[in-house]
């Protein structure tokens, strides 16, 4: 917007969390931040005031390498026909244990 | 793919109460529904921490100084998740604020009227997020996945804020005789503008059909009112209070209450703008908005310098 240029400069930052130790970081959100630093600043404020993180990633929106709807099918084609990769695939008698 | 195909490929996801996501295809009619849902919704949270925020400084106890200070916080986070959920959709937060400022948005028209006691903050958190409750736990279940999963962060906070409110009454409510009367003054008041917060009558909501078809929303405005007053009702009793409606009484046949209807001419008189506060919540709005820009631009020049270094 012409009356104010900077504000419409702050990037986008993705938000992950990780709950605790053991999981993953998890997508939580966006919010807009001048740098690195006010992103995990704001972060921390926005999606962490209970206790709801250990660790924060913030990562730049225009960084994040996305799969595009477009593209979907044959893009996750090639591991939907690899059926033999899930344990179910493979027929073994009911009386062998520990299989 | 055509259109059709696109088109179709949105309707299986509906039909089968799987969420839409952000980079879908979805058709421009729920696009904008969702925006200016979700866009009110994030204003409502933003300019609801007015009427409560005048007591932070007021509240009698450093204890209820920090508890309404969380809630307050709370709310201000809630926008957020909401701004970042409509962004999703294409629009650009800037432009949102812009539009709220420049009463080009609309937000919810409870947050129009005063918080004139301190007994309003216990009201407004029993019966004001306790209505914002209602009408958000099942918007958890939205078909778009962004405004879902906001919901669902939203309503995890919003108990604490029911409870806090309700506490806060019960608290007075045992006090002296001028603080039980200063109770049911504040009742008296929100009772009617919080029956409001579930919108006109179903017959007077053109949108809620489409709404409903898109899984947006998931229960009719009546519903949403009913379920509200049902709660509500053993609620007042436990805390002493007499809710200021006539009508109210316990259906065997309907096994709910019936209860009388608001005034819809002072609701639409608040929605257009002539409600109590509201020339007064927008004006704040855009102050705060435009004392922060140094700041902002501050920020940003300091960004840009280390950036360069
Ligand atoms: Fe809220
Ligand atoms: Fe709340």
């Amino acid at each position: 917007m012409s009356d104010e240029p900077v504000r419409a400069g702050w990037p986008l930052y993705e938000v992950f969390v990780r709950g605790k130790r053991g999981l993953n970081h998890v997508h939580v959100g966006s919010l807009h931040a001048a740098d690195d630093e006010m992103a995990l600043r704001h972060a921390r404020d926005v999606y962490t005031r209970r206790n709801e993180g250990v660790s924060i990633w913030a990562v730049r929106a225009d960084l994040v390498a996305a799969s595009s709807p477009a593209e979907k099918d044959p893009f996750f084609a090639p591991s939907a026909d690899k059926v033999y990769r899930h344990p179910t695939f493979y027929d073994i008698p009911d009386d062998v244990p520990h299989l | 793919m055509t259109t059709t195909d696109l088109q179709a490929g949105f309707d299986e996801t509906i039909a089968h109460e799987w969420r839409v996501e952000p980079r879908d295809w979805m058709p421009d009619g729920y696009r904008r529904t969702l925006v200016r849902q979700v866009a009110q919704h994030a204003h409502s949270e933003i300019i609801g921490m007015q009427p409560e925020g005048g007591w932070l400084t007021r509240a009698p106890s450093l204890r209820r100084k920090q508890v309404l200070m969380a809630k307050v916080q709370d709310e201000a986070g809630h926008g957020l998740y909401l701004y970042s959920a409509a962004e999703t959709l294409g629009v650009d937060r800037d432009d949102l604020t812009q539009q709220l400022v420049d009463s080009r948005q609309k937000y919810s028209s409870i947050f129009n009227y005063p918080a004139l006691s301190y007994a309003d903050v216990g009201t407004i958190g029993w019966l004001v997020d306790g209505a914002a409750i209602c009408n958000q736990v099942p918007l958890c279940r939205s078909s778009y996945g962004p405004y879902a999963r906001a919901m669902i962060r939203v309503c995890k906070e919003e108990s604490f804020h029911q409870r806090q409110g309700y506490e806060l009454l019960m608290t007075m409510m045992n006090g002296t005789d001028a603080q039980r009367a200063m109770v049911q003054e504040s009742v008296d008041r929100f009772w009617w503008p919080s029956l409001m917060m579930f919108g006109p009558p179903d017959a007077d909501s053109p949108n809620t059909e489409q709404s409903m078809a898109w899984g947006i929303k998931r229960h009719t405005n009546d519903e949403l009112r009913q379920r509200f007053v049902d709660m509500s009702v053993p609620q007042a009793a436990a805390l002493g209070v007499t809710l200021p409606d006539p009508d109210l009484a316990w259906n065997d046949d309907r096994g709910a209450h019936d209860f009388g209807e608001p005034d819809w001419s002072e609701f639409a008189a608040v929605v257009r703008g002539d409600g109590p506060c509201n020339v007064q919540r927008v004006a704040h709005r855009r102050a705060a908005h435009e004392d922060g820009a140094w700041v902002r631009e501050a920020a940003t020049a300091f960004a840009a310098k280390q950036a360069a270094s």
